[in-house]
């Protein structure tokens, strides 16, 4: 019965090492699977954030694209949401949202508005005027324009922008056990004395990071080939 | 000394009884489950199939282990049950189940008591059924019902190290007293303002510490075997304070009502959950002693073994479910 | 619009907690608000005494390339919660202060070092042909050419790195360390207004913080740069 057992073995665990919070491969090995579910939730809401962050970067960059006065409103505002402390936007948005991934995808979201819009304005800025003089030499509307010669050629900064947003959000998508939304983090806090328990959430965010990261530069690559 | 070893062998007897797989009828007889009264098998009941429950929990091991057995022990009786385990403190959890957040989560007769009802230390009931029966009316000035409790009651306690003990003599807590100015306290975020806590003991035993510092939670033993805290707040069903000796100073005052876990619900889910439902959670608590509770915190505390594993454990290990 | 009212109050305000018993805000929040101010400045200092020196060696060397601009993209992908438990799991007995400071500062290095390092391999090579021709040596050329010429880049990293810092020191309370992120976190003690409160003190630092170096980025731009190139911009963005 469970009462004698407990009685005799308080003092003697049969894994020191884990009892200790040392590093502990055994340990690691067996319970390796405790880290994939928070490693999928990750993955969903890095993605789904960058996403919808993109999808409404994109959008404000291509109208204040041709609405130069419109630049400078959206980068203050896209800019004091970035100045809020994540921590503080979970938090905020709780008794709003509740609990969940709704919460934690709201915030990541905004926190990645200021880095794409940026990106995508400074590429398609960054358009040389031969380009779009050319384009028009050949008889191009201004749409196709857009799409034909400026987005192409703005291509790198753009990817450029969406690594160091995927990157960001997954150190940020770190913080989402606050708003109740899983993920490493909260692996990472459920002990976060415990060595093994540190080494192993915590390396599981760089190498997400690192394989997202690898990911973007190789769509990259694949859609721009002249880049080569 | 036979006793001693007649208890050890015992003890390794039905240890390998629990870590076998054949469950056959001789073996059984080796099981003191049929002795103790428990060992029933929790059954499977289609019409609770209906019955959406969604099980929180606070933020500590003990909290986790609990809300995963609930979980765990109603859905093998048929209930559909979620779990959004890890909530915060008592105020969040409390505000939670109110909220309908979630439907049900455990919590301590002395924590409702002294955090939700208003309580004053010399108006503590000292005994547990008497603290059980004012949180349950407590309780229903607010819409809720509380279940009845379980047998363990985990108390919190003042701990100090061996060596901060020895050397400046603390057995009880005013012991404290004229010495605390020069300690640091480490605590919960909430101990500020709970009277079983920081609070208390400036209310009720005058003390002023030099520090307090919140922490997680989590982090109560590490801070003092790290030498950080001089005083830590931590619960009497710890199985640190053994492993770490750890020394728990008397309240000689009465700052600390008894604390037996009770499930706490809303009123009306509560008279929605059918007639067995008070049953199958007697069969699921009453087997959670002191020592139960203990060993169950110690699997996830010092083995590293996640919460849903061990209340696994501990529903086969009585029998509730099979395995 | 009563959850910001009630906000100001706490930052302008004593009062009590939640459920009782302790007091928060106004003059209470000052602790607060040095140590946070603490921690910041102390993690900035030792990030820039690291950064500055190893970018601007890479950059005039030329060397490293690679490692200084991965540094940046590495950096990015440690979440700061982590870094923060691996100092408080593996160095246990040090001071929780001072394992917060050197997370922080392993944070705030990557922005400055990248721009250290790419402002120093902007600096035109006929300025530095120029200093070595009158014969300054490796360490003079740094200090006197390469140095001012890359400031403007360096205090744009430092501005980053700041705002960042600030930003992540509200997690420390979740290890013990006061900064102005224990009424965002112990909700339950400081109520919506804390955590409200806080975090308007909070923003308004990154703010100020990003305002001032802002300011004086512009003032170390010797005005001949300044003229030349108005699109210059980090290869880090924030």
């Amino acid at each position: 019965m469970i009462a004698v057992l407990a009685q005799l073995q308080i003092q003697e665990r049969a894994d020191s090492c884990v009892a200790d919070d040392g590093i502990c491969p055994g340990w690691i090995a067996e319970n390796f699977d405790r880290y994939v579910a928070p490693f999928f939730q990750h993955v969903f809401l890095t993605l789904v954030s960058v996403a919808i962050g993109f999808a409404i970067a994109f959008a404000l960059a291509l109208v204040a694209h041709r609405r130069r006065w419109l630049v400078a409103p959206v980068v203050q505002v896209t800019g004091i949401l970035y100045t809020l402390p994540s921590v503080a936007v979970f938090f905020l948005l709780l008794p709003i949202t509740g609990r969940g991934n709704t919460t934690a995808i709201i915030a990541l979201v905004a926190y990645t508005l200021l880095i794409l819009f940026r990106n995508v304005i400074t590429g398609l800025d960054g358009v040389p005027d031969e380009a779009r003089d050319a384009g028009r030499g050949m008889g191009f509307t201004e749409r196709q324009l857009l799409w034909r010669v400026e987005l192409p050629l703005a291509l790198p900064e753009i990817f450029a922008g969406l690594r160091i947003a995927v990157t960001s959000t997954v150190g940020l998508a770190a913080l989402a056990f606050l708003a109740g939304a899983g993920g490493l983090g909260d692996a990472l806090f459920d002990d976060y004395s415990f060595r093994s328990n540190v080494l192993v959430a915590g390396g599981l965010c760089v190498v997400l990071a690192a394989a997202l990261d690898l990911a973007v530069l190789g769509v990259q690559r694949l859609l721009t080939p002249w880049a080569r | 000394m036979t006793l001693l070893l007649a208890l050890l062998l015992g003890a390794f007897a039905l240890a390998a009884c629990g870590e076998d797989d054949e469950s056959t009828g001789g073996e059984s007889t080796e099981q003191p489950s049929s002795t103790d009264g428990g060992g029933s098998q929790i059954q499977r009941d289609e019409a609770n199939a209906k019955i959406k429950l969604k099980i929180g929990s606070k933020n500590f091991t003990e909290q986790k282990v609990l809300g995963e057995i609930y979980a765990q022990g109603l859905r093998a009786a048929g209930y559909d049950i979620s779990t959004d385990l890890n909530l915060g403190d008592e105020q969040t959890a409390l505000k939670a189940v109110k909220g309908g957040d979630i439907d049900a989560y455990p919590e301590y007769t002395g924590t409702a008591l002294l955090s939700f009802f208003g309580k004053k230390a010399d108006e503590l009931p000292k005994d547990p059924e008497a603290a059980y029966e004012e949180a349950k009316k407590g309780f229903e000035g607010e819409g809720l019902t509380a279940f009845p409790p379980t047998p363990f009651t985990s108390s919190n306690e003042v701990a100090v190290t061996q060596d901060t003990a020895d050397k400046l003599g603390l057995e009880n807590i005013s012991d404290l007293e004229g010495q605390s100015e020069k300690l640091t306290l480490f605590g919960s975020p909430e101990c500020r303002q709970r009277l079983d806590c920081l609070l208390g003991l400036q209310q009720v035993y005058g003390l002023k510490f030099k520090k307090f510092v919140p922490v997680d939670l989590e982090q109560r033993h590490d801070v003092l075997t790290s030498g950080r805290a001089d005083v830590s707040i931590v619960f009497t069903t710890d199985p640190q304070i053994q492993r770490e000796k750890e020394v728990l100073l008397e309240d000689d005052k009465g700052m600390f009502p008894p604390y037996n876990s009770t499930l706490v619900m809303k009123q009306e889910t509560a008279d929605d959950v059918g007639p067995n439902f008070e049953k199958t959670l007697d069969m699921i608590q009453n087997q959670l002693t002191d020592e139960n509770m203990q060993e169950l915190n110690a699997r996830v505390d010092l083995d590293k073994k996640d919460a849903a594993t061990v209340a696994k454990e501990y529903l086969t290990e009585t029998g509730l479910i099979s395995a | 619009m009563n959850d910001f009212v009630d906000a100001i109050q706490f930052i302008f305000r004593s009062q009590e907690s939640q459920a009782g018993g302790a007091r928060i805000g106004g003059a209470e929040n000052l602790p607060l608000l040095w140590d946070h101010l603490e921690v910041t400045g102390a993690a900035m200092l030792l990030a820039i005494a690291i950064a500055l020196p190893v970018g601007l060696i890479l950059g005039h060397t030329g060397r490293g390339a690679f490692a200084a601009i991965s540094v940046s993209n590495v950096g990015r992908a440690v979440p700061s919660v982590a870094l923060i438990a691996f100092f408080i799991a593996f160095f246990p007995r040090t001071s929780a202060f001072v394992n917060v400071t050197l997370a922080l500062a392993l944070l705030a290095i990557p922005p400055i070092l990248t721009n250290a390092y790419v402002g120093v391999r902007q600096v035109s090579t006929d300025a530095t042909d120029a200093a070595r021709g009158m014969g300054m040596s490796h360490g003079q050329i740094i200090r006197h050419v390469e140095l001012p010429l890359a400031l403007p880049l360096i205090f744009g990293g430092i501005k980053i790195s700041t705002v960042n810092v600030i930003a992540t020191a509200t997690i420390a309370p979740l290890v013990g360390v006061l900064t102005l992120g224990d009424p965002i976190i112990s909700g339950s003690v400081y109520g919506r207004a804390g955590q409200i409160g806080a975090s308007i003190i909070v923003a308004a630092l990154a703010v100020a913080a990003e305002v001032g170096l802002s300011a004086v980025q512009r003032a170390v731009t010797p005005t001949g740069v300044k003229l030349q190139n108005p699109k210059r911009r980090a290869q880090t963005s924030p």
